[in-house]
């Protein structure tokens, strides 16, 4: 759709559930999709519930989009990164968070979990080398 | 330079949308290009025609649409957002059996495939929210 190629980060601060920006921010990566670029997902402070598995939204009447994160590989999401600081302060390791599988439709290339926890100086770094923030 | 916006609170509640105002009139005046303002979660209430502050207070609204019919603004209201906070056109109204309208006419309704395509065409996205 677009040539241009672009480093995009959506950086997801907040919790998946008190307030809509984890929920709008995750409509906004599925519709970019569309538009072929190069995409990576920064889950930092309490974003990073958002990646939380086993989660019941019953108790709050709220739809549970927590699947949907799992299917984020099929919408050209390629990087998945969750700042290691913001995850230990919450008493959260790599083994309470979902995996999440991707495909590349041209080397057929399979990666069973692009979920990576990364540290302080990498988060900088990536943020460094985005070209668009998009931040919720 | 080209700059992209993104405004992600309402209006009063919340002084993203004041600074926003701020930036992009400024950038304006210093000569750059503003590609799209682009109003989303609660920033779409930005958009009201209907909003009614006190006389002494600045009116957010306006003050937006008056900037847009200065430099020819594209300010877009994203659909999704739009629908879900009542926020509603003419095609809206229509699609949706409402029988009321309440957007200001320098705002349109559209997709969020806007800030996208806004966010690859200029050369800076800013972000105004929480």
């Amino acid at each position: 759709m677009s040539e241009v190629v672009k480093k995009f980060m959506y950086l997801n601060r907040k919790a998946p559930y008190g307030t809509i920006y984890a929920w709008e921010s995750l409509e906004v990566v599925l519709v970019g999709a569309a538009f072929d670029q190069e995409v990576s997902l920064m889950f930092v402070d309490d974003g990073v519930y958002q990646l939380v598995k086993g989660q019941d939204t019953a108790g709050i009447g709220m739809k549970n989009f927590s699947p949907t994160y799992r299917t984020l590989g099929d919408y050209e999401v390629k990087y998945i990164y969750v700042d290691a600081d913001s995850l230990a302060a919450r008493g959260l390791t790599q083994d309470d968070l979902v995996a999440i599988a991707y495909e590349d439709m041209d080397t057929e290339e399979e990666i069973e979990n692009i979920v990576e926890v990364v540290d302080a100086a990498r988060v900088t770094e990536i943020m460094d080398e985005s070209d668009v923030v998009f931040s919720f | 330079m080209k700059f992209a916006i993104q405004i992600n609170e309402g209006p009063y509640q919340h002084q993203a949308s004041d600074s926003a105002y701020f930036f992009t009139k400024n950038v304006l005046e210093k000569g750059h290009e503003v590609f799209r303002v682009f109003f989303y979660h609660d920033g779409v209430n930005n958009s009201t025609r209907l909003t009614t502050p006190p006389q002494d207070d600045r009116h957010i609204v306006n003050r937006w649409a008056e900037l847009g019919a200065k430099y020819d603004l594209d300010l877009v209201v994203c659909v999704a957002a739009a629908q879900r906070r009542g926020i509603v056109d003419d095609g809206e109204a229509k699609r949706n059996g409402k029988d009321a309208t309440n957007i200001h006419p320098k705002f349109r309704i559209s997709g969020l495939g806007q800030l996208v395509e806004a966010a690859i065409q200029s050369d800076r996205l800013v972000v105004f929210g929480d």
